[in-house]
């Protein structure tokens, strides 16, 4: 049996964009998530290969993406990864993670923020409204600003 | 030129009021200089030996003169009265205050100019030939491409935080004016059966390990073009080493897989981003075309009175073939005998700001090389640009000699460097133009960098030196046969290094070595690549 304090637990979340309940899930890692027909819950490590996760995305409700240090920017790539291949559960980031972090993060697909020290919710209300608009497309629905020049 | 609309300035307005904000919370203390440093880097400022240095980014080196009118008042207001241009065609600063920075930051939006991503582990200023849209010999002005790319790279979500920085330059000649394969991505524009599409270079580099990029892919159809960057990114990203800092750039990721591998993965990536439709709008190319659209050149006088002696030198030397035979790109050198390689006062940069307003299209461009270039000048204008430039100590006729030489700012400013570049600079353009040598010599790119970091280009100099610190001693090492144009080469090391007095001895010696075995019109690096190494060894080394 995997352990289940691998992961973050939903009391941490400090910032989530979805209306469903957070499930408390049994977290593993990707290793564990491909051998164990069972987890709903998966850790992704910056070294680990998003893609692994992808046969298994239907039964996977929450996909965790760790962030040991901020100047780690893997995780930004797991996440677009992930949502590009249709994966809509939640995509939690964990960690090192600031509040001059949050909008990339969100363009990238992140919907849940569970932040190592908690941020300050002013500072962070502002950073996730940082752009009107932005120059590239991601999985975030949001038009370009080159749509928007085009339209 | 490229001008904002309203979302372009909205992207640069907000970013001033957040760097306004966080620069606040630093002086207050709520912010730890640890906390900050992150955040100053993404508005580049840096924190040099004395005092901050602010880089203001200067996409691929056009500009026009309201901004270089900016450029020189923010010197004088804010800095010592002068700025420093940098080998990625940008402009540094100093002598900045933190207090300053904010009003520096909202002083440069105000005419379209910023900071941003011009440090950090991100996608730096994107940079391009210096005489695009002028010169004879391009297939297109590359320029609309590096728009393109400079949209796509600014605040991109994903590749905010690579495994280290990372520099793109597009060309769009045979002839490479911007070191292109010396490039993270190098992206030269070329035609294939009549359509025109982009060659990407990737993986190469200068610093500890330099490298020369291979091409991955000769054509990509500009429909895909910035899908494809984004793949190459998206590789690089996911795969470059962030165990060592001094082998996170690209080129170790394509030199340790291998160029085939990581074109491989390139690929497949692209594949799969082709299908989540990135690439913006095609007609975005064509909204920003017209904004390069040539000038209203007119017809006029194809050559110039040569009876002036001075004046003839300088057109020969610091004048560029234009596409229109009534003019030409007039290069205006910064890099006066015993000056700072790359400097300009506030007072010459306003001038250069109104030679650019009265005789070239309002335009201006910075080189690589250090140098300001007026890309559209009526040959019939010539003399009376010349004579403007000469009183303000700007006409030194000395394009591609060993006075044009590229300098960083080495120990004099720089927190990195192991010794120091700008008085070496000084006195080897003061020797050679005192003793009448650099005439003899002709095109000789000499290059110096302060520390292994390279950022005097010295791999790529036909002749290079490298300030290192042995044991607390200034030393530098020469090394000879680089170049970072179409022939890209690096430079060898000659052999044990040498003291300043030392180095400035050697430079005389090899290039001693050249006049007395030049064949016909070799520049000294095709004699260098003639003869090879050892004639210079032995009159280096050898005792007499």
């Amino acid at each position: 049996m995997m352990s289940h304090n691998l992961g973050t637990s939903p009391d941490e979340v400090q910032f989530r964009f979805r209306d469903d309940e957070p499930a408390d899930h049994g977290t593993v890692t990707v290793d564990a998530c491909c051998d164990q027909t069972n987890a709903t819950a998966v850790r992704i490590e910056p070294g680990d290969d998003a893609r692994a996760l992808l046969p298994f995305l239907d039964r996977l409700a929450m996909v965790e993406v760790n962030f040991p240090t901020f100047g780690d920017g893997r995780g930004y790539s797991s996440a677009r990864i992930l949502r590009e291949a249709g994966y809509t559960g939640e995509l939690r980031a964990v960690g090192d993670v600031g509040v001059d972090q949050l909008s990339h993060m969100r363009r990238c697909g992140f919907d849940a923020f569970a932040p190592d020290k908690p941020l300050n919710s002013e500072d962070a209300t502002r950073a996730f409204a940082t752009w009107d608009n932005v120059y590239q497309r991601t999985t975030d629905g949001r038009k370009t600003i080159q749509e928007l020049r085009h339209e | 030129m490229y001008q904002y609309d309203q979302y372009d300035q909205a992207m640069v307005d907000a970013r001033v009021e957040e760097f306004r904000d966080q620069a606040r919370r630093r002086l207050d203390g709520s912010l730890t200089e640890d906390e900050f440093k992150p955040l100053r880097l993404m508005n580049g400022l840096y924190l040099q030996l004395h005092a901050y240095m602010l880089r203001v980014a200067i996409p691929y080196g056009t500009l026009n003169s309201a901004q270089m009118t900016a450029l020189a008042n923010i010197a004088d207001k804010y800095d010592r009265g002068y700025g420093h241009f940098t080998t990625r065609q940008n402009l540094q600063y100093n002598w900045i205050k933190l207090e300053d920075a904010a009003d520096i930051l909202a002083d440069l939006a105000k005419v379209e100019m910023h900071a941003i991503q011009t440090s950090g582990n991100c996608i730096r200023n994107i940079s391009s030939d210096h005489f695009a849209g002028a010169a004879h010999d391009e297939l297109v002005d590359p320029r609309p491409y590096a728009e393109l790319l400079r949209q796509w790279s600014s605040f991109h979500p994903e590749f905010t935080y690579l495994p280290r920085k990372f520099k793109i330059a597009v060309v769009a000649a045979e002839k490479d004016r911007a070191a292109m394969r010396l490039h993270d991505i190098g992206i030269q524009i070329v035609e294939k059966d009549g359509e025109v599409g982009a060659s990407f270079y990737v993986g190469g580099g200068m610093g500890r390990t330099p490298m020369i990029a291979p091409m991955i892919r000769d054509f990509v159809p500009l429909s895909q073009l910035i899908t494809y960057a984004e793949a190459c990114l998206r590789v690089y990203n996911r795969y470059g080493r962030r165990d060592n800092k001094y082998k996170a750039r690209i080129k170790i990721l394509v030199h340790e897989l291998g160029k085939d591998e990581y074109t491989r993965q390139v690929e497949e990536e692209f594949a799969h981003m082709l299908e989540q439709g990135v690439e913006p709008p095609i007609d975005e190319l064509e909204r920003i075309k017209p904004f390069f659209a040539d000038p209203a050149f007119e017809d006029g006088v194809k050559s110039v009175d040569r009876s002036d002696p001075d004046f003839a030198l300088w057109v020969d030397r610091n004048t560029h073939r234009h596409k229109h035979d009534s003019y030409v790109s007039a290069v205006i050198s910064l890099k006066p005998v015993g000056g700072i390689p790359g400097d300009a006062t506030g007072d010459q940069m306003r001038l250069m700001a109104e030679l650019a307003k009265q005789y070239s299209f309002d335009e201006l461009r910075i080189m690589h090389t250090q140098n300001v270039v007026l890309p559209h000048v009526k040959i019939a204008d010539l003399h009376a640009l010349w004579t403007a430039l000469d009183a303000a100590g700007l006409g030194a006729p000395n394009m591609d000699s060993i006075e044009d030489m590229i300098a960083c700012p080495g120990l004099d400013y720089c927190a990195l460097a192991n010794a120091r570049s700008i008085p070496l600079a000084q006195r080897i353009s003061e020797k050679f133009d005192a003793s009448g040598k650099t005439e003899k010599l002709g095109e000789l790119k000499l290059k110096i960098s302060g520390c292994i970091n390279a950022c005097g280009h010295h791999h790529a100099g036909h002749i290079g030196i490298l300030g290192v610190d042995r044991k607390g001693i200034e030393n530098y090492q020469l090394s000879l046969g680089g170049s970072e144009a179409e022939d890209t080469s690096l430079a060898k090391i000659t052999g044990p290094g040498f003291t300043e007095d030392g180095v400035i001895e050697a430079v005389d010696k090899v290039t001693d070595v050249y006049l007395s075995q030049k064949e016909g019109e070799e520049r000294f690096l095709d004699t260098y690549r003639r003869i090879g190494m050892t004639p210079f060894k032995e009159a280096l080394y050898d005792k007499a």
